[in-house]
């Protein structure tokens, strides 16, 4: 058992609040993506988790046990640092062997585990080489291949794939994630690739500034961002957000998009009528918004300004009054650049954004339950 | 077969081949000015050392003749070993060879920790007693020895090898402490912070990672405390009396023996520095290649 309970925690390095009152529980077993841009925190959290670097408030809890005061020896982690961290004065090898010896293991299990940690990393025929002659992506492999060889029960990623080409980088991706699947392993993985977080993750923490502003499955945060920041930040291309204005007609409550009025679902009613008579931000994803090559009912018409064909999909720039956005369609859609189509956007599929703090709007529950 | 065939270029056949040819002068040029200046600099710093081997070796008559050779012809003993027969002279060899190790010792051993705590750990004063570690190399010996002296007098430590190697230790540590603190500095915290990760305490991180990766630097500073106390005249002189050092022993006797006995003396006071360095140099060089990027 090792879940991770991570309790108010507060980091500071002088003035500066590196980690403010963030909590956050992983569950036992569970694959977690810490995913943030860059400074905000992540590695900072991370290393907390491990033991480097007190936390200045708050407890850390790893499988019931108050860890925020002990060695990181004591905590049952491995970890893989950003920068490697690997041992110049030892083989890949030793590297790897490092904490099995610390952990007294036989000769057997260690040229085992070692063996096995190296073939999974593609690392087998250096181990007898040290990490001066290899390149910046081999070393970081065999950053690897030391973490996962270690007996942990709480595996620490700090960016493991960074620096890894794309083709190698997407294999390893497939590999890791099941290999870890049959360790029985508590991990966290920080990353700022935002596939890499949506296609490993059981869940996914999105930081900002320090703090935890997000966790939710890869779907929840990918279709349903909590707000306009996480919206931008995760999906290629980011999220669509266009200008929406509040209105209520004959009790009923409508956004009106450019000419196209639209209305929400039953649940967003209640929420959105607070809004009445003001701007919201209507966030939809380039994927989810129907393109139609001729004029229907509830469609808005727009004219094309760049089609960009991606083999799998044509993503097409499009302008509406102000706004620029993306929307993608198949690519046999008949379209050139200059050309017009019109527009649908399915309620379901849009994310209701108050326009000055650029949080979600979401249904009170009480209310949708009563 | 035209070697520049898939070369494609706006200028002419001739004229590229005319750059090309260029440029690599100008690359065997600046080149070649590199090695001149290493060739000057290691003649400048072997030439006495050639002539003092070379004297040393040759006969007293032809030490005293003029021009000097190069290469001594014949090649003889009878100068080293008049030397070396000379009283009290092995003697010395000894207790030079004793003091040095001691100092080195005593050195390397306090300044190895004392170093760690000034590179690893942000504690009140550090840079104050940076500088007051500083501040006593700044006291010439001339001002140390003589109160020294009365101590070591009071104390019964009066004309003792262990006592001079003592005085030693304190005149090098202070260099040795700022050098070893240095070369921690330059191996990096995480490679410590993955050490205590994978199961090592404080300490067997240090043991296991830090040091092995500092070696080289230590060994670098421990030359210099050893070549130091091998040539150390003055404390020698004023600290002992009949456990003199060598170069105490042969500045004892220099004015009573001519030019022989002086290049026998100057060959044999180079000879265990060079030996030393001989066998620590590999330490120098890192053995892993680059230690960091
Ligand atoms: N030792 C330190 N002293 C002062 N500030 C620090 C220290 N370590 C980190 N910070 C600051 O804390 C913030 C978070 O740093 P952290 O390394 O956790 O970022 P990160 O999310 O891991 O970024 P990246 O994706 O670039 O690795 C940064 O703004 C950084 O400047
Ligand atoms: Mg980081």
């Amino acid at each position: 058992m090792a879940e991770i309970q991570i309790v108010n925690a507060v980091k500071r390095f002088g003035k500066f609040v590196a980690i403010d009152d963030v909590s956050l529980t992983i569950h036992d077993r569970e694959f977690m993506v810490l995913l943030g841009p860059s400074g905000c925190g992540k590695t900072t959290l991370l290393r907390a988790v491990a033991g480097l670097g007190m936390l200045d408030e708050g407890y850390i809890l790893i499988g019931d046990q108050n860890v925020t005061y002990l060695p990181p020896k004591e905590r049952k982690i491995s970890m893989v640092f950003q920068n490697y961290a690997i041992f110049p004065h030892m083989t890949v090898f030793d590297n790897i062997a490092f904490g099995l010896k610390m952990q007294k293991a036989s000769k057997q299990v260690i040229k085992e585990r070692v063996e096995n940690a190296a073939h999974l990393l593609h690392i087998e025929a250096m181990l007898d080489r040290y990490p001066g002659a290899m390149s910046g992506g081999q070393r970081q492999r065999v950053a690897v291949a030391r973490a996962i060889a270690y007996d942990a029960q709480v595996l620490l990623m700090d960016e493991p794939l960074s620096n890894l080409d794309a083709l190698l980088r997407l294999e390893m991706r497939a590999e890791l994630k099941a290999l870890l699947s049959r360790l029985n392993v508590t991990t966290i993985y920080v990353t700022h690739d935002q596939i890499e977080a949506l296609s490993m993750g059981d869940r996914i923490a999105v930081m900002q500034s320090g703090k935890i502003i997000q966790v939710d499955s890869p779907t929840r945060v990918y279709d349903s961002p909590a707000d306009r920041f996480i919206g931008s930040f995760i999906g290629n291309p980011p999220m669509n957000f266009l200008r929406g204005q509040v209105q209520t007609e004959n009790g009923q409550v409508k956004v009106k998009i450019g000419d196209l009025m639209v209305t929400p679902s039953l649940e967003m009613q209640a929420p959105l009528r607070a809004y009445d008579g003001k701007l919201i931000y209507v966030g939809i994803r380039a994927e989810n918004m129907e393109a139609l090559p001729e004029a229907a009912d509830d469609t808005l018409p727009v004219t094309v300004e760049v089609v960009e064909p991606l083999g799998a999909q044509n993503l097409l720039t499009i302008i509406i009054g102000l706004e620029t956005i993306k929307v993608s369609t198949h690519p046999d859609f008949p379209v050139r650049a200059g050309g017009s189509l019109w527009l649908r956007f399915p309620v379901p599929k849009i994310r209701w954004i108050d326009y000055e703090t650029g949080k979600a709007i979401t249904p009170d529950l009480q209310q949708v339950l009563a | 077969m035209n070697q520049t065939t898939g070369v494609i270029t706006s200028l002419s056949q001739q004229e590229f081949q005319a750059q090309h040819r260029r440029s690599r002068m100008r690359h065997t040029m600046r080149r070649g000015g590199i090695y001149l200046l290493a060739i000057g600099l290691a003649v400048w710093i072997l030439l006495p050392i050639v002539l003092i081997g070379s004297m040393a070796f040759s006969t007293p008559a032809d030490v005293r003749a003029f021009p000097k050779q190069i290469i001594p012809d014949p090649i003889s003993g009878e100068t080293m070993n008049f030397f070396l027969n000379t009283e009290g002279i092995l003697r010395a060899t000894g207790n030079s060879i004793v003091v040095a190790v001691l100092a080195l010792l005593i050195s390397t051993v306090l300044a190895v920790p004392a170093g760690y705590a000034i590179a690893r750990y942000l504690f009140r004063g550090r840079d104050l007693i940076r500088l007051g570690i500083l501040s006593v190399r700044a006291f010439p010996i001339v001002v140390l020895a003589v109160p020294l002296a009365v101590v070591f007098i009071q104390l019964g430590m009066f004309d003792q090898v262990y006592s001079l190697a003592l005085m030693h230790a304190a005149l090098t540590l202070p260099t040795t402490i700022l050098v070893v603190a240095s070369v921690f500095t330059s191996v990096p915290y995480e490679l410590e912070e993955a050490a205590l990760v994978f199961g090592c305490t404080r300490l067997q991180a240090f043991w296991r990672i830090v040091l092995p990766l500092s070696i080289p630097g230590i060994a670098a500073s421990a030359i210099l405390t050893f070549v130091l106390s091998w040539n150390e005249v003055f404390a020698a002189i004023l600290l002992t009396i009949t456990n003199r050092t060598l170069p105490a022993q042969i500045l004892y006797t220099l004015d009573k023996s001519g030019d022989p006995f002086k290049f026998a003396g100057g060959f044999f006071m180079l000879v265990p520095s060079l030996i030393f360095i001989f066998f620590i140099r590999r330490y120098l060089f890192s053995m892993w290649g680059q230690l960091n990027k």
